[in-house]
Formats: structure tokens, C-alpha cells, sequence
């Protein structure tokens, strides 16, 4: 039955093919995804693992939700995908596809492996940013042909930060892990306190290095001891202590950052604006739920297939000016229209306020103004970069 | 004075003995409660909570408006439900995730959005027998079919597209690309003009039916509503061929269009989230349902302005009006 009905549809595109390939011919769409298998280490909190191939499944149903589309216009979307721990490999292989000639790129890496890959490219590929949320690369080495649909820790913190003044939770705990990316993510928060107006009230550093899943109860109330503070924020990104720091701080406070109340990309609690159906057609393929690496990486695709939809052209430089241009709009399941900065191009959207079990509140919150967008509310805006190398 | 005394006793007596005339009921599905409410639109006061299927989201009825179908998202089914009994009698082979429908003027075949399959199933509503399944875009979402029978038309709202069916051979016949996220579409009378709604893009794309190209875009503003915030999803139009009313999601506010010049002349506040609308019969009322604030808006068409707002269970999505 499933075999006998692909056949047909088979045989109908054939024909379908046979009467109009005088009118126009098949565009074919070729991208390549590349993750770095990054190790970060043993952790306290190793129950709840994150899948090993978050950012993958969601390019796989970029490429699937396209092909759909794509088979009314003749349009055909392939992923080319891989995975690997080694810096090296990765650069082979995305100069291997680069010579095979493949110009679309989602690059689901550390920072530094992303810039070595656009380091030894022409700069006629196009690369998407789905996983670094580094802030220096929005900031400061903002390249015209790299454009970011992960969001960067400020446009995080921002959101964070912004419900927090909302609620009046003014004065803050900062509890920071050792790890760099740590430190990366407390700075984002300490730039979005100084712009919303928080009070920082006390600042400590994690070095503890017992077992915490045993002893959280007796350390964490001394540790968090301080004379007063409405919330406590933690950075901790790989997940090593943070969980341990809810229900046990000294003063009975809410916890938010990189545990608690988080500002995300994407979570499976987020299903208004149709974002229900995007999760069911995700775990339909994944068996699992859908994160902010799944979601970056799906939006990166489809903003491609969008650019080639309007467009009817599958050329890097076409794309990227569309993708570029006023007219790029991405219906990406977030209740607004998504586009791209043009002083970085970082992907515009709300971010998600989200506990483990439900969607608690979605940034940009209302009152926060701009004079043209209120999406760039969150990190950083035009004013406020340093690119040099940006040709707009 | 005594002469206006006299004038209010028979006032009364005429709206009192209005009711029984006109017993007008609007029908209501509530998405999160799993049930339909039921209006009296003379009381303007919810009657009657049936329970149904699970995420009930499109409603219609049959022609003699003595059943009542219900996609029953959530159940994967369509539920047919007596009207008199006000029990569920049969339920239809949908295809998964059934969102909205459209009844062929033949009062027998149903055309159902599949939204999970990117499919639309038809389906024969005496034979339960499956028709046909046409693969359309990513998400399907509004269907129709022109009143003179001879066109389907679905939107999918990822694939951004209009797909046109045709209901003699079931074959898609052409796609017409809209902005994005394409909800709702709505057929003028004499089936030659094709009105679709598109979500996120913000705008309502008029098309020739005739050639399947947009031939008008409709953009609106609302003073003091950020334009993200205009979200287009419901569109009704007057019989008379005056009106085009376009619901516009989060901006809390209904668009009154010229149906003639495309323009749009007015903007009525509603409930919040206001998604789909209904006439009563002489076309005086408009409802509109509003998910987020759960209740029913009730416009008067005369003043262009929400009269009442009533009460009903948990996202309300859709409404139709039984006269």
C-alpha cells in the first residue's frame, strides 16, 4: 500500500515534470549541516542528558517541511549532515562540500570551529550560526555572509531581565560557574541588569566540587546566606549545580538563569501560534521533544527555502540579499514575523520564559519600547556594536 | 409624561414576544474545554455546555441545520451530532489531526484539513466512505469550496500556499503563493473572487478565481497596535456584497473592509485574540470568538460596534449561527 502509493506519486511528478520542464526546470537546494560533538565534561546534575542530536532533528525537518512545499514548485531540498568531535574533520569536510559545490552551510559548533570553517571558505557561502550564542560574534567580527538563528546570551538576559523588572524582582543574587561560557552568560546578565535597572546585590562564584545530588540540602543555604535579594540568578550552562540551587537557598526566593526560570530559544511547553503542530511533526521524526538547538537549526533552513520560494533561485548571493532585504519574512510558530538584523544578522525573536513544565512568560515584555522594532529590545542593537566589516 | 408612560408597556410586550419569532443560536467551539457552548442570541446568554471530542475546532452544519459537524482535532475525527438529541450519532473517517472543513453545496461531501499529514481528506458524510486524500502543503489549514461546487480550495500555513482541487476528479489543479501563513478563506457568492487571510505576513491577498493570481493585497493599521500585533485570520462577507469582515488575531480588533474598493473603513474592538465570526441571519449581529479573553463578541452591524461580549469555556475557535 505505501509502496504502491509512492509509486504513484512518482509517476504523477514524472508526468507532472514531462508537461512543464519547457515552462521551467527543478531547482535543486543542497545544504550542509555540521555539528560539533562538544564534551563538556562530567557533571553533577548527568540525569536528564541532552540528546546528542539536538540541532540535527530540527534541520531534518527544515529539509522535510521544505521538500513539501517544494514539490508544487519544483523545488527540492537536500541535507548533506555531519557529526563529529574533531575540529579537523569538520573543516574537511565543509571544504569537500564547499568544492562539490555547496554554498549553504548550518554550522552547529563552538564559536571558534565556526570561524575557522568561514575563515577557509569563499566568501560566497552562506553560513548559519545554530550554535554558538557567543556575544563577540554579533558584536564585534559580524561577517555580511554569516547570519545567527541561534539567539546570543544578551538577547537571553535581555529577556530575563526584562520579566524581572516586570515582576519587580529588582534585587539579584548572581551565583556564577567556573566554566567560561559561564562567566560569558553572568556578563550578559550583568549588561541586561545595568539596562533594565536591576540591582546586582551580591555576586559569588560556584567552586564547590562535592557531590551536590547528597549534600545540596546542607551547602546551598550557606552558600546562597545573604541579608537580602528577591531572586537568585545562576549561570551554569552545562548544567552542573545549578539544578541544586532551587528549594535550597537561604532566603525562600525563585531561581532563574540557566536553571529555574530560563530564557530559551525554543522548548517543548511553547505550542501557541501553531507552534503545537511544529511539535507534533517533530517528535513524530525525533521521538523526543524539540530544544533551542533543534529550533535554530530548523529556522535556519527554512529561511533558505523561504528565499528560495520567493525567489525561484538557488544562488548564494540571491538568497542572502533576499534573506537580507525588507521583504524576508519567517512564520517561525513564535506569534511574530521573524527577519534578520541587518547590523549583525541575528535572527529577530521572542524569546521564551520557561520552567521545565509550562511556558511561564514570552519576552519582549509589553512596556519595553523601541523606536522601530520592539523585538530589538533584546541584545544588542544597532548603536551598540562594533562591526567593522559589515558592508550595510 | 403619561404619554410616554403608556409607550413602555408595549415596548416591552414587543421584545418580550420577540423570542418566540426568531430562536437564533449560536454554536461555539471551546479548543481547550473539549465541548461546544450554546448561545440564545435573543437572552445573549450561554444555554447549554455539550461535551465533544477532544480540541474541537472547526464547526458547521448540515444544510437543514439539523446536525452539526465538529472536527475533533485531538480525537482524529469528525463527529456528526444530532441536533435535536444533542447526542454525537456517527463519527467520520477524518484522516488525522481534522482542524477546519467545508461542506460541498451537495450537503454530502466534506472537504477536511488534515493538519498533522499536510493532507485533505473528502469524505462522504451518508457513506462514511473516504472520497479521496490530496497531499498538500505543510499544515493545511482553511478550506472552502466556491458555492457554485466546482473548487475546493485549502491553505497550508507553512507552505504559504493556496492549493486548488478540483471536486470533480480530485486532482490539485494549481497553487497560488500568499503571504505568510495563510489561515482562512472565504469564497464571494458568486464564486469568482477568493478572499485568503495570511497570519504572520499580516495582510488578506484577493484573488481572481478565474486565473488563481492575487490581483489585490490588504494591509492594515491599527493606531497604538504594533503592526506584528495585526494578525489576519477570520474573514467573513456580507451577503449584499458590502462588507468584508477580517478578524485580526492579538490586535484585539475586527476590519471592516469595502468589499468593492478594498478599503478598509473602520476597525471594531473586540475580545482578545479574536479568530473566527459569524452572522446571525439577517446579518444585523456579527460574533466573533476570542481565545484568549474566552468569550463571544457580539457586533452590531448598524453601529459597527461590539454590543456585548458573553462568557464561553476556554479558546473559543470557532462559531456559526443556527437561525
Amino acid at each position: 500500500m505505501q509502496f504502491n502509493s509512492k509509486r504513484n506519486k512518482l509517476t504523477a511528478a514524472i508526468l507532472l515534470w514531462a508537461a512543464t520542464s519547457s515552462v521551467s526546470a527543478n531547482i535543486e537546494v543542497e545544504i550542509s549541516y555540521l555539528q560539533q560533538e562538544i564534551d563538556n565534561g562530567p557533571v553533577l546534575s548527568n540525569i536528564l542528558p541532552e540528546p546528542e542530536d539536538a540541532g540535527l532533528k530540527g534541520a531534518e525537518l527544515a529539509i522535510q517541511d521544505s521538500n513539501t512545499t517544494g514539490r508544487f514548485l519544483k523545488h527540492n531540498y537536500q541535507l548533506n549532515s555531519f557529526l563529529s568531535g574533531s575540529q579537523e574533520q569538520l573543516l574537511e569536510k565543509a571544504q569537500e562540500q564547499y568544492t562539490q559545490g555547496v554554498r549553504f552551510f548550518v554550522v552547529n559548533t563552538s564559536e571558534q570551529t565556526l570561524q575557522l570553517i568561514i575563515k577557509s571558505l569563499a566568501k560566497d557561502a552562506l553560513f548559519f550560526n545554530a550554535g554558538s550564542r557567543t556575544d563577540q560574534l554579533r558584536t564585534e567580527t559580524c561577517l555580511p555572509n554569516l547570519l545567527h538563528t541561534i539567539p546570543s546570551r544578551s538577547m537571553l538576559n535581555d529577556g530575563l531581565a526584562q520579566w524581572l523588572k516586570t515582576k519587580r524582582l529588582q534585587k539579584v543574587l548572581m551565583i556564577t560557574g567556573s566554566e567560561p561560557n559561564d562567566k560569558a552568560y553572568s556578563a550578559a546578565f550583568k549588561r541586561a541588569a545595568k539596562r533594565f535597572g536591576l540591582k546586582i546585590v551580591a555576586e559569588k562564584q560556584w567552586s564547590f566540587d562535592t557531590d551536590l545530588r547528597r549534600t545540596a540540602q546542607k551547602e546551598m543555604p550557606l552558600f546562597t546566606q545573604q541579608r537580602d535579594y528577591d531572586v537568585v540568578f545562576v549561570a551554569d550552562e552545562r548544567g552542573d549545580f545549578g539544578e541544586y540551587v532551587l528549594y535550597n537557598t537561604w532566603l525562600p526566593r525563585p531561581v532563574v538563569g540557566t536553571q529555574g526560570l530560563s530564557p530559551v530559544t525554543w522548548h517543548r511547553v511553547v505550542e501557541q501560534h501553531g507552534a503545537a503542530q511544529l511539535q507534533s511533526r517533530f517528535e513524530k521524526l525525533s521521538e523526543r521533544w524539540m530544544n533551542s538547538k533543534d529550533y535554530a537549526s530548523w529556522a535556519a533552513i527554512r529561511s533558505v527555502a523561504e528565499a528560495v520560494t520567493r525567489t525561484n533561485e538557488n544562488d548564494a548571493t540571491t538568497v542572502t540579499n533576499y534573506i537580507r532585504s525588507e521583504a524576508f519574512e519567517l512564520a517561525g510558530f513564535k506569534g511574530r514575523k521573524l527577519s534578520y538584523r541587518e547590523w549583525n544578522g541575528q535572527l529577530r525573536q521572542p524569546i521564551p520564559l520557561i520552567h521545565p513544565r509550562s511556558l511561564v512568560s514570552q519576552s519582549p515584555q509589553e512596556g519595553f519600547l523601541h523606536p522601530t522594532n520592539e523585538l530589538d529590545t533584546l541584545g544588542f542593537d544597532q548603536k551598540e556594536i562594533n562591526c567593522s566589516n559589515i558592508n550595510k | 409624561m403619561k404619554i410616554k408612560n403608556l409607550l413602555i408597556p408595549i415596548a416591552a410586550g414587543i421584545l418580550l414576544a420577540a423570542p418566540a419569532l426568531h430562536a437564533e443560536t449560536a454554536y461555539v467551539s471551546n479548543e481547550k474545554d473539549d465541548t461546544v457552548s450554546i448561545i440564545d442570541l435573543n437572552t445573549m446568554k450561554v444555554t447549554d455546555t455539550l461535551n465533544v471530542g477532544e480540541r474541537p475546532r472547526g464547526i458547521l452544519f448540515s444544510k437543514d441545520y439539523t446536525k452539526l459537524y465538529i472536527c475533533a482535532s485531538d480525537s482524529d475525527t469528525v463527529q456528526v451530532m444530532d441536533l435535536k438529541t444533542k447526542q454525537i450519532i456517527k463519527e467520520l473517517p477524518s484522516g488525522e489531526d481534522p482542524e477546519q472543513f467545508a461542506l460541498h453545496p451537495n450537503d454530502r461531501h466534506l472537504y477536511i484539513s488534515n493538519e498533522d499529514d499536510a493532507l485533505v481528506t473528502i469524505v462522504d458524510t451518508e457513506t462514511s466512505e473516504v472520497l479521496a486524500q490530496i497531499d498538500v502543503g505543510v499544515e493545511p489549514e482553511g478550506m472552502a469550496v466556491s458555492p457554485d461546487g466546482k473548487i475546493a480550495v485549502n491553505t497550508s500555513e507553512t507552505t504559504n500556499m493556496v492549493h486548488w482541487i478540483d471536486t470533480t476528479t480530485y486532482q490539485l489543479i494549481d497553487n497560488t503563493l500568499v503571504d505568510q501563513r495563510p489561515r482562512h478563506v472565504e469564497f464571494s457568492k458568486d464564486s469568482k473572487i477568493l478572499w485568503a487571510s495570511s497570519e504572520i505576513g499580516g495582510t488578506v491577498s484577493v484573488i481572481n478565481v478565474n486565473d488563481r493570481k492575487i490581483f489585490k493585497k490588504i494591509s492594515f493599521k491599527i493606531k497604538g497596535v504594533h503592526p506584528d500585533k495585526i494578525q489576519p485570520v477570520g474573514v467573513k462577507l456580507s451577503d449584499d456584497g458590502r462588507y468584508a469582515f477580517v478578524a485580526l488575531g492579538p490586535s484585539n480588533h475586527i476590519a471592516v473592509v469595502n468589499a468593492n474598493t478594498y478599503e478598509v473603513e473602520d476597525y471594531i474592538l473586540v475580545g482578545r485574540r479574536v479568530w473566527h465570526m459569524d452572522f446571525n441571519e439577517d446579518q444585523s449581529l456579527l460574533l466573533s470568538t476570542n481565545g484568549i479573553s474566552g468569550d463571544v463578541s457580539v457586533i452590531d452591524i448598524s453601529k459597527m460596534k461590539a454590543i456585548k461580549s458573553i462568557k464561553v469555556g476556554r479558546y473559543p475557535w470557532g462559531v456559526i449561527v443556527k437561525p
